[in-house]
């Protein structure tokens, strides 16, 4: 027994400096442990926040006013509290952001991943990176004072074409600014998949855009859905494009030409001016919040059902 | 089984970049007679398929592999042998030009194809990997399922073919892989083996029927078994195809292969850095036997004990 090896290393846990080696892991570990727990309790106290006043709104509206009503004037004297309207400016903006930015984002990570020199990529990435960098509310300003007079110079559709504010110009800029989110975030999906199949590929005489559609694609899918997730967040989360170039005006409509207010838009509004605690204007804010918290926490459940759906472990 | 209802001009073959033919017209892979063992080997390939002619192989200055004089001939097992770094890969790859996707990789010297020469300024090598497939190392099917993993080639390659599931079986079946997989050819190919894998990436490379297969290792990541399923498979898939494989394992070579390229390393006096150089070709037969060069014999003789 006194030849067990194992003795040595009993003696050595028990030796001097053991106690306060414990007590320094223990203090880093309640540290970490709080930190972790403050960030819950911050998302458990903003969804209570966000809650009370929801649920006192509710009592006042409801809940199929204000989900199926088209009409959107909750601080007018006779109000209406239908939340239609700020839905689909939202869908609408949303739409015209992803029409650019999934095209754009993924020819860029498929260029970059797929085509481009390993120099390229040292550069372009970074550059890409400062783009996500650029304040919203510069972006804001571009579509408003530079994309909104530029399409009207050159509307050659049918119709008035875009008004001074309008969703088209919002929901575009928009999309430049994901561009890099999803180029970003797709690039290194693509960047994951494994050379091995790319050369198995090249092998049965596929060429470079095979290779990119039918297997890099295919592979990176999940991330790439990951990608295009985190993008539609942020479209649907973005406020300040929107409240700038897209105008202040619930109004339900799909033509993109027109001002529309969306559910961020509103919310930054109406929170700018003054409402009166346990106001029905006060109340609005917090129910168009929730139903924004909502859409999004769906969005998210659904995005990461996809991700583990489509997700490829390689060795 | 007769040679001569395939004439060498057979327009299939050919590699310039317009039209890129189906192999359409390539004979059906059922109903093959198993390779005889112990068959004789003439001194020279009767048809030689690709022929290798002083080739030296460069990644930028450095030369990885040189003196390189082999013909392969049709329906033969050639074998590739030698150290490690001695550029049997890179020999290899140099013969469907899969080394065109490595930067700073280029060839000195004339490999040519059925008389056509296979770095011709209009050979497309996209013509050239459909006819000449390859077999990795390491197991590399696609994410897809099994079903997809053999089609994937008659697919891309725009095949012209009148049943898919056909094509898929017979693939498969060649490959020894059809018995284990026909009840779930819509599942993962992930969920195969590496034995299973690595089969089906071989079935997957002759789904299209390439004329020359190229094996670069094949075997080096499985167990006995699946080797030994592997080795018949070759050795039938032989009389359909030309086969030529890397292969570490000097049994091996001696067990399956009709002709053997012995490579070695040696240093160059101008860089100091290690290049291969192929020593000996010739029938296996004799390279295990009675080599001529003493390099061969040493490593030979080195590994057998
Ligand atoms: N892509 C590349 N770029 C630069 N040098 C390379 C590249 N691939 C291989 N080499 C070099 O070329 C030489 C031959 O390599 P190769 O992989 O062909 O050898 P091999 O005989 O296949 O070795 P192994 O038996 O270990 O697989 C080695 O010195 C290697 O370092
Ligand atoms: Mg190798």
């Amino acid at each position: 027994m006194a030849a067990d090896p194992h003795d040595f290393d009993v003696s050595m846990a028990t030796g001097i400096g053991w106690s306060s080696r414990r007590l320094r892991e223990g203090l880093v570990r309640r540290v970490l442990m709080a930190a972790a727990l403050l960030s819950v309790a911050t998302t458990i106290g903003i969804v209570v926040a966000l809650a009370v006043p929801t649920v006192q709104f509710f009592t006042r509206v409801s809940p199929v006013e204000f989900l199926t009503g088209t009409e959107w004037t909750p601080l007018f004297a006779s109000p209406h509290f239908g939340v239609l309207p700020l839905v689909t400016a939202t869908a609408v903006t949303t739409f015209w952001a992803l029409l650019v930015a999934l095209p754009l984002g993924l020819g860029c990570a498929a260029y970059l991943s797929e085509y481009a020199g390993r120099r390229t990529r040292k550069i372009f990435k970074p550059l890409l990176e400062i783009l996500a960098g650029v304040p919203t509310v510069v972006y804001g300003f571009f579509a408003l004072t530079f994309l909104t007079p530029l399409l009207r110079d050159i509307w050659i559709l049918p119709g008035k074409g875009p008004q001074i504010y309008n969703a088209l110009s919002a929901g575009l800029v928009m999309g430049i600014m994901i561009i890099p989110t999803v180029a970003s975030l797709s690039e290194d999906a693509m960047s994951a998949v494994p050379d091995d199949l790319r050369a198995g590929a090249r092998a049965l005489g596929s060429t470079a855009r095979q290779v990119t559609t039918r297997v890099t694609i295919p592979a990176a899918l999940s991330g790439i859905i990951a990608a295009t997730m985190l993008a539609v967040s942020r479209a649907v989360g973005e406020t300040m494009i929107v409240a700038v170039a897209a105008g202040g005006t619930a109004n339900l409509s799909l033509d993109p030409t027109e001002p529309m207010q969306t559910m961020t838009a509103f919310i930054a509004a109406a929170a700018l001016g003054d409402q009166p605690t346990g106001s029905i204007g006060y109340q609005t804010l917090f129910a168009v919040g929730s139903l924004l918290f909502v859409i999004t926490l769906i969005m998210n459940i659904v995005s990461i059902r996809l991700v583990r759906r489509y997700r490829e472990v390689y060795e | 089984m007769s040679d001569a209802d395939e004439p060498m001009a057979d327009p299939s073959h050919e590699l310039a970049d317009q039209d890129r033919p189906a192999a359409a017209e390539a004979p059906p892979l059922a109903g093959r007679i198993p390779r005889a063992t112990g068959r004789t080997v003439p001194d020279a390939p009767e048809e030689i398929v690709i022929n290798v002619a002083d080739v030296a192989i460069y990644y930028g200055s450095f030369c990885a592999v040189g003196g390189l004089t082999v013909q392969f001939g049709r329906r033969e097992i050639t074998a590739l042998i030698g150290p490690s770094g001695c550029g049997k890969s890179t020999a290899l790859r140099a013969f469907n030009r899969m080394n065109d996707l490595i930067p700073g990789a280029r060839l000195t010297g004339s490999v040519s194809y059925r008389g056509q020469d296979l770095y011709g300024p209009r050979v497309d090598p996209i013509t050239v990997r459909r006819r000449i497939g390859m077999v990795f190392q390491k197991p590399n099917p696609f994410p897809k399922s099994i079903y997809d993993n053999v089609a994937y080639g008659p697919r891309v390659t725009g095949m012209k073919v009148p049943n898919m599931d056909d094509v898929v079986e017979e693939a498969l079946t060649s490959a020894a892989l059809w018995d284990e997989v026909k009840d779930k050819l819509r599942q993962h190919a992930f969920g195969l083996s590496g034995g299973q894998q690595q089969r089906l990436c071989i079935a997957r490379t002759i789904a299209v029927r390439p004329d020359v297969v190229l094996m670069d290792e094949p075997c080096s990541a499985l167990d006995p078994i699946s080797t030994a399923k592997i080795e018949y498979m070759m050795t039938e898939l032989a009389d359909e195809y030309t086969i030529i494989i890397v292969t570490h394992n000097m049994q091996q070579a001696a067990r399956i292969s009709d002709r053997t390229a012995f490579f070695t390393t040696e240093v160059d006096d101008a860089t100091g850095r290690r290049s291969g150089l192929m020593v000996e070709f010739d029938r296996t037969a004799k390279i295990f036997s009675t080599p001529s060069d003493q390099r061969t014999e040493d490593y030979i003789s080195g590994k057998f004990g």
